[in-house]
């Protein structure tokens, strides 16, 4: 078992697929949340897959996406500064600022990096004592632990030219926002799986309790996401609501331990602003008073900057699965993925993106059939 | 974003917060933290997310799950050929 192929079997697929066709007898619209899940369900096609009583709208799940744009100027200003490394993970960089992005700093001559790992940052401040080495601390509970580490190593080893720009922000708040707002048609939520191996599924049962919404922890695979999907509308069809785990082979409920402690040793929850979304309370995290010297924002006294977001970019509305992104006017002519007008549109995880680089390949499908043929073979490729 | 990859684990060395595995991605070979996956030893399956372990892969909920699959198959076999029809692709909705 190599844990990826398994889950990808058009035979399965198609069986799966037939089984929500046949539990669904009403209309129901289910949200997953997570961009990783969005991109995989375009990439494969599954909404294609779905009856037409199953709707799936995408979620707010892009931390690339909803990272506000006045941490992105902050994070110009830091990167453009002479004495700094700036490191970042590398969707971060075309993210547009309100006057520019990191990649442009980085092309005027700014000394911006791509990293794999936060822990990459904190040996390039080990070899280079004489660089402030920036980490753009950028994710949800998925990537906390990874981020929380680096700090716990820069202080045990005393690595002062080190510190973190912290953007870090939390799904069950945004999801109790999003469901408590009373306007969001979604019946039924797919829990990110890769949030859930972190920090488990207790926080989302009072979710799914107060809401009366079924809520099902599922994987990325095509497999996992229609098992997720089939899941959700039995409960739907039986009249149930309660957590659902869909992903034991990665998730227990309590989530990972280790990983959990070490967050609460270099985090506290704040309130975070999303970007299109706006100001959510306890809803990221920041660094824990005893790390506050390595906070960047603090360090570089940038925490006044603000701005505010522009008009004609409707990421907010595509966040909170109230448009679709084919519905935004800008959508493909004003806004590409080479000119993004919004972070949807750079992040590869990010709705927009999603939709302009697999829908487009779906319309040229359309024209050409032996196109066609190809894409609906697509579940076994990859 | 939260892309976490699944690999195998083929070597390990160091403890605690510095324990370190090398690991197998379908024959592309890194580094990935393994702090927070102590109950993991070699030849244990983890997903990987931007370095670190976040969790070890529990075959046997991996097989069951599968296995699940694999009855789910056999029930739309027998649902098709009782009922003919349904190829599944319901939904030809090209503008979405
Ligand atoms: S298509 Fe572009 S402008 Fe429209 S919501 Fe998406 S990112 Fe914003």
């Amino acid at each position: 078992m190599r844990h990826v192929d398994e889950y990808r079997d058009p035979t399965s697929v198609q069986a799966v697929a037939r089984l929500i066709q046949e539990t669904a007898r009403r209309r129901w619209t289910l949200m997953e949340v997570c961009g990783g899940q969005t991109h995989s369900i375009l990439k494969f096609g599954l909404d294609e897959l779905l009856p037409s009583t199953v709707n799936l709208v995408h979620g707010p799940g892009c931390p690339v996406c909803v990272t506000p744009l006045a941490l992105i100027d902050r994070a110009v200003a830091i990167a453009s500064r002479p004495d700094v490394s700036f490191c970042s993970f590398g969707d971060m960089l075309r993210v547009p600022g309100s006057e520019t992005d990191l990649l442009k700093v980085k092309a005027s001559g700014g000394d911006v990096r791509i990293v794999y790992s936060p822990l990459d940052a904190l040996r390039l401040a080990r070899e280079h004592p004489e660089k402030k080495v920036v980490f753009f601390a950028v994710g949800f509970e998925t990537t906390a632990p990874a981020n929380a580490m680096a700090v716990s190593r820069a202080a045990a080893e005393g690595v002062s030219n080190f510190s973190v720009l912290v953007a870090h922000v939390l799904v069950p708040p945004a999801l109790e926002a999003l469901l408590g707002s009373g306007d969001v048609a979604i019946q039924g939520l797919l829990a990110p799986g890769h949030v859930c191996t972190v920090t488990g599924y207790r926080d989302y049962e009072p979710l799914s309790a107060r809401y009366r919404v079924p809520i099902v922890v599922t994987g990325f695979e095509p497999l996992d996401l229609l098992k997720g999907v089939l899941a959700a509308v039995a409960q739907l069809e039986r009249g149930e609501h309660r957590v659902e785990n869909q992903y034991p082979r990665a998730v227990v409920r309590d989530g990972n331990p280790q990983a959990v402690r070490m967050i609460e040793d270099v985090f506290v929850v704040s309130d975070r602003s999303w970007r299109g979304v706006g100001e959510i309370p306890r809803s990221g995290y920041a660094l824990a008073p005893k790390y506050g010297r390595f906070d960047a924002e603090k360090i570089f006294d940038v925490g006044g900057l603000q701005a505010s977001e522009p008009e004609e970019c409707r990421s907010g509305l595509v966040l909170q699965g109230r448009l679709r992104p084919t519905e935004c006017p800008e959508f493909g002519t004003r806004c590409t993925p080479e000119h993004p007008l919004g972070a949807t549109m750079v992040s590869s995880e990010g709705a927009c993106a999603a939709y302009f680089h697999y829908g487009r390949a779906r319309l040229e499908a359309a024209e050409r059939p032996e196109l066609s043929r190809a894409h609906t073979t697509s579940v076994t490729g990859h | 974003m939260c892309l976490a990859v699944p690999g195998k684990v083929i070597g390990i060395e160091g403890e605690g917060e510095l324990r370190m595995g090398r690991v197998d991605f379908s024959g592309v070979q890194r580094q990935a933290c393994l702090a927070y996956v102590p109950e993991v030893t070699i030849g244990d399956y983890v997903l990987v997310h931007v370095g670190f372990a976040i969790s070890r892969i529990d075959e046997q909920a991996a097989r069951e799950t599968l296995a699940a699959l694999k009855e789910m198959g056999e029930l739309a076999e027998l649902d098709t050929s009782a009922a003919g029809a349904a190829d599944g692709s319901e939904k030809p909705d090209a503008t979405r």
